[in-house]
């Protein structure tokens, strides 16, 4: 019966009905390791060149920016690919009207799947620099809303002492297809001890361990890695050994049969490391991605339920982790990336998970403790949290609820499990080495949790 | 002189074994040994590698199949320049191909390869009856219509019945557990006696599975993830109900304690022990010595106590004795292959008029005997039984520590049996 409805509904005349209700098709949006194919334009709004010394260093050419500053806004000559937006150094509300000025004729000239970036100082002092820090991120949110056809914004906050080549990854990631789903959405990068040039292939020569790896998003996350160079140990429970073996086959990594709640878990995968790739392999980056639901109503919900979702997504992780730091061969490089993945429904709840939401929830609250405890160590931990992902574990969400769950984000359309894996493959690119502690959200600027 | 080359069992794949018509009744041999190969070429990242030899068999096999072995490889994630030989020798073809292999490493000949073995008992080839056949190729020999006609008006309804394959020795039209029967009552083998061996295969299977111990030797196909002849929960009431299919009515062995038609494939990858350094691969146990023998059970010889002249043997040549090892792993044909086995070598009497020894070879701890299960619980493929003993032995041994040494028996079709030795690396 859904798949009847889904059918007629996304039929020729289905869609005219659905375009006359105000639901338009979908955009097909810009994905991939591909930039922007309108011209990019920068502006600096307070003399900061770090904007402008980022692109140039991703050797992206940038025109200067239009500025609205008379009764009609001066139109781009083409369509913009992506508007970066140096907001540095802004103390006075005054000073917001620089934004305003620099987004109106950019929004109106903005071409599909185009991007705003807006860079704005993480640490400000004052209070009317507060202020204006927070209003950033309320107009970075507004736009995002506003913006049409796939195009999104985003609001980087740098911390002190950022320099160019700390922030080249997470502009080449914005600017790219990567980004695709990920709108709305404010973040901080600073500046690291060492960091690699941004590069096509950035893992190559290093080792990344998937858990959930035999479908759906952990598949994705371990193409997309082997995709960017990277030997794939690929882990799932030994019932999802089938696919496993296929995906591990097809990537050229080796599988790891591994109920990830086993109490020596991150030994066996520090073990199957070093027997495989030598006793001085060293993983470069663990992403902890299995994760179940036992969805039900707090009232309906049992210990066994409760207890299954809180040790598969929380109390493994934190497990391995203690086996996988521990300095033992096949463990976490230095240097090394944690990546975790959170949910929108941890950061919002969401009614009927209690247990997943605490799960997720619980996995932002460890990115935030750890990342400063290994920040010694060159080892980066983040999140990611998405939000509607077309997955076969959504598409068994009865199709109204589900076209709901899909149309209500700024985007209109439920992100790809690609989306997600490419936000964690910005993290784990070498060249990330100054986001951490962060939890991005891969849910196209979803209404929930916002 | 080179240095001396040892082959190591690296580690192994298998599909978990179900019952015939089950789950993988619509699977092919070809099929089910191109997933096990796929599942190892995973779990040691041979995907796309040339490796220099695989051999594989099955026991029921299509004549279509002729280079089942090859054709799986085609199939797989291995390079499709990895060369591949087929190899029968009934149930002993599984441990066979592990020691064609270790010939080969051992001699410099290879460095790496894989030992397989598949069956299918419900992809089972059908054959027409002989005489269809010979009405067949005379009709195709004829060279005029007329002739042609003759030739084929030779075909009477009954000719077309389908043959389908037996399990029965040719020479004496008895069946395997008919054999077994007459062996089961000559050594006094109690139905008590099975049942126990039987209950313990089902234990040992079920605690294996439970430890996962299986997670780096089964990978899943076609959504079964265990092996299906496996009951947690038989006791020994419920084995103890159970009615006699071989022997008569009075008969002692049951479905119980008897293995069932069963359909599986499975792996094993060994390398040279260098190579396997250098190549960043587990050595879980080496090869020591392996030893084939057969007896006349066409002249009354139990047709499948052909393992206890071949352990015989292998002892001699190694001056070892039975007690010298730490696990055992007699592959359980029916549980009074087994019993019997353990029976002949503890009797003076046999061991002295049949196996040429001056006195018993003597007796195994039973606590050491088959302790991940055996073919009762987890079922028999045939020509796979063989691969999933070694490469679960080879993983115990392992486990057990260096120098644990473990002793495979396995009986086959035709009074014949394998034997070999693995030692911990």
């Amino acid at each position: 019966m859904a798949t009847m409805l889904e059918q007629l509904f996304y039929s020729g005349p289905g869609q005219a009905v659905a375009g006359k209700l105000g639901l338009p098709e979908p955009e097909t949006l810009r994905r991939g390791r591909v930039n922007p194919s309108g011209p990019v334009a920068v502006t600096s709004l307070t003399g900061s060149s770090l904007g402008s010394d980022t692109l140039a260093l991703l050797g992206v050419a940038a025109s200067a920016a239009l500025v609205d500053d008379g009764d009609e806004p001066p139109a781009y000559p083409a369509r913009l690919g992506a508007l970066v937006v140096d907001a540095r150094g802004l103390t006075l509300l005054p000073q917001l009207e620089g934004l305003r000025a620099a987004l109106r004729p950019a929004v109106k000239s903005m071409e599909p799947s185009g991007r705003i970036i807006v860079l704005a100082d993480d640490e400000v002092s004052g209070l009317e620099a507060h202020a204006v820090r927070q209003a950033l991120d309320g107009i970075n949110r507004t736009v995002g809303k506003e913006l049409r056809r796939g195009a999104t914004t985003n609001l980087i906050y740098v911390r002190p002492g950022t320099g160019a080549t700390d922030l080249a990854s997470t502009l080449s990631f914005l600017l790219q297809g990567r980004s695709a789903f990920v709108d709305g959405q404010s973040w901080t990068v600073g500046p690291a001890a060492a960091t690699s040039a941004v590069r096509e292939r950035p893992l190559t020569d290093r080792i990344v361990v998937v858990t959930g790896a035999a479908r759906g998003i952990g598949a994705q996350i371990a193409t997309v890695a082997a995709r960017d160079g990277a030997t794939v140990v690929c882990v799932d429970v030994p019932a999802g050994g089938e696919a496993l073996a296929a995906l591990t086959n097809q990537l050229g990594g080796t599988a790891l049969q591994l109920d990830i709640t086993a109490a020596d878990a991150g030994e066996r995968i520090a073990a199957q490391v070093a027997s495989r790739y030598g006793d001085d392999a060293r993983i470069h980056a663990m992403v902890h991605n299995a994760g179940i639901t036992r969805d039900k109503l707090l009232v309906n919900t049992d210990a066994a339920r409760w207890a299954a979702v809180v040790e598969v997504n929380l109390a493994a992780q934190l497990r391995m982790n203690v086996a996988l730091l521990d300095g033992r061969p096949g463990g976490l490089a230095d240097d090394g990336r944690l990546v975790s993945i959170a949910s929108t429904s941890g950061i919002a709840g969401n009614r009927g998970q209690a247990n997943y939401a605490a799960s997720k929830a619980g996995v932002v609250g460890l990115v935030r403790a750890l990342a400063p405890e290994l920040a010694g160590r060159g080892i980066t931990v983040n999140a990611v949290a998405p939000g509607f992902i077309e997955t076969e574990m959504t598409a068994k969400i009865p199709f109204v609820q589900r076209e709901v769950f899909r149309r209500t984000n700024s985007l209109g359309q439920g992100g790809n499990p690609i989306d997600v894996a490419e936000t964690i493959g910005y993290f784990l690119d070498p060249a990330s080495a100054g986001v951490t502690g962060q939890v991005v959200r891969v849910c196209g600027q979803n209404l929930v949790g916002a | 002189m080179n240095a001396p080359r040892s082959a190591v069992i690296v580690g192994g794949n298998r599909t978990p074994f179900v019952k015939a018509g089950g789950a993988y009744a619509e699977a092919s041999n070809l099929d089910l040994l191109t997933a096990a190969l796929d599942g190892l070429a995973a779990r040691f990242g041979l995907a796309g590698r040339q490796l220099d030899e695989v051999a594989g068999g099955a026991v029921l096999k299509h004549s279509a199949d002729f280079n089942l072995t090859r054709e799986a490889v085609l199939g797989s994630a291995l390079a499709p320049t990895t060369p591949a030989v087929d190899l029968q020798q009934a149930c002993g073809t599984g441990l066979e191909t592990v020691i064609y292999l270790h010939n080969k490493i051992s001699l410099g000949q290879a460095e790496v390869g894989i030992g397989a073995g598949v069956d299918s008992a419900s992809d089972a080839p059908i054959v027409v009856t002989n005489r269809l056949r010979r009405a067949i190729l005379a009709a195709n020999r004829a060279k005029t219509v007329p002739t042609r006609l003759a030739a084929l008006s030779a075909i009477r309804p009954a000719h077309l019945m389908p043959v389908a394959p037996q399990v029965v020795e040719p020479r004496t039209g008895l069946s395997m557990g008919e054999h077994q029967a007459a062996t089961t009552k000559r050594w006094g083998i109690t139905r008590q006696a099975q049942d126990e061996l039987a209950l313990a295969s089902h234990q040992h299977l079920a605690a294996a599975w439970a430890s996962g111990f299986f997670d780096d030797l089964v990978t899943g196909y076609l959504g079964v993830t265990r092996d299906g002849l496996l009951r947690a929960d038989t006791s020994r009431e419920k084995l103890a109900a159970l009615k006699p299919v071989f022997g008569g009515v009075d008969g002692t062995m049951t479905a119980g304690n008897s293995t069932a038609l069963t359909d599986g494939a499975a792996t094993v990858l060994l390398a040279e022990e260098g190579w396997a350094s250098a190549n960043g691969l587990p050595r879980l146990a080496r090869i020591v010595d392996a030893q084939v023998a057969a007896v006349d059970h066409t002249a009354g010889d139990d047709l499948l106590l052909a393992p206890a002249h071949a352990v015989a043997r292998l002892l001699a040549r190694q001056g070892m004795s039975l007690g010298d090892f730490e696990f055992y792993e007699l592959h359980e044909a029916f549980a009074s292959t087994v019993l019997a086995t353990m029976a002949a070598w503890e009797s003076a009497a046999y061991c002295r008029e049949s196996l040429g020894l001056p006195d018993a070879l003597g007796s195994i701890d039973r606590d050491r005997l088959n302790v991940n299960g055996s073919s009762l619980a987890a079922g028999h493929p045939f020509a796979a039984t063989g691969g999933r003993i070694v490469a679960s032995l080879a993983k115990q041994l392992h486990a057990h520590g260096s120098g644990a040494r473990g002793l495979v028996s396995i009986c086959a079709a035709g009074g014949q049996g394998v034997v070999a030795i693995l030692e911990a690396v």
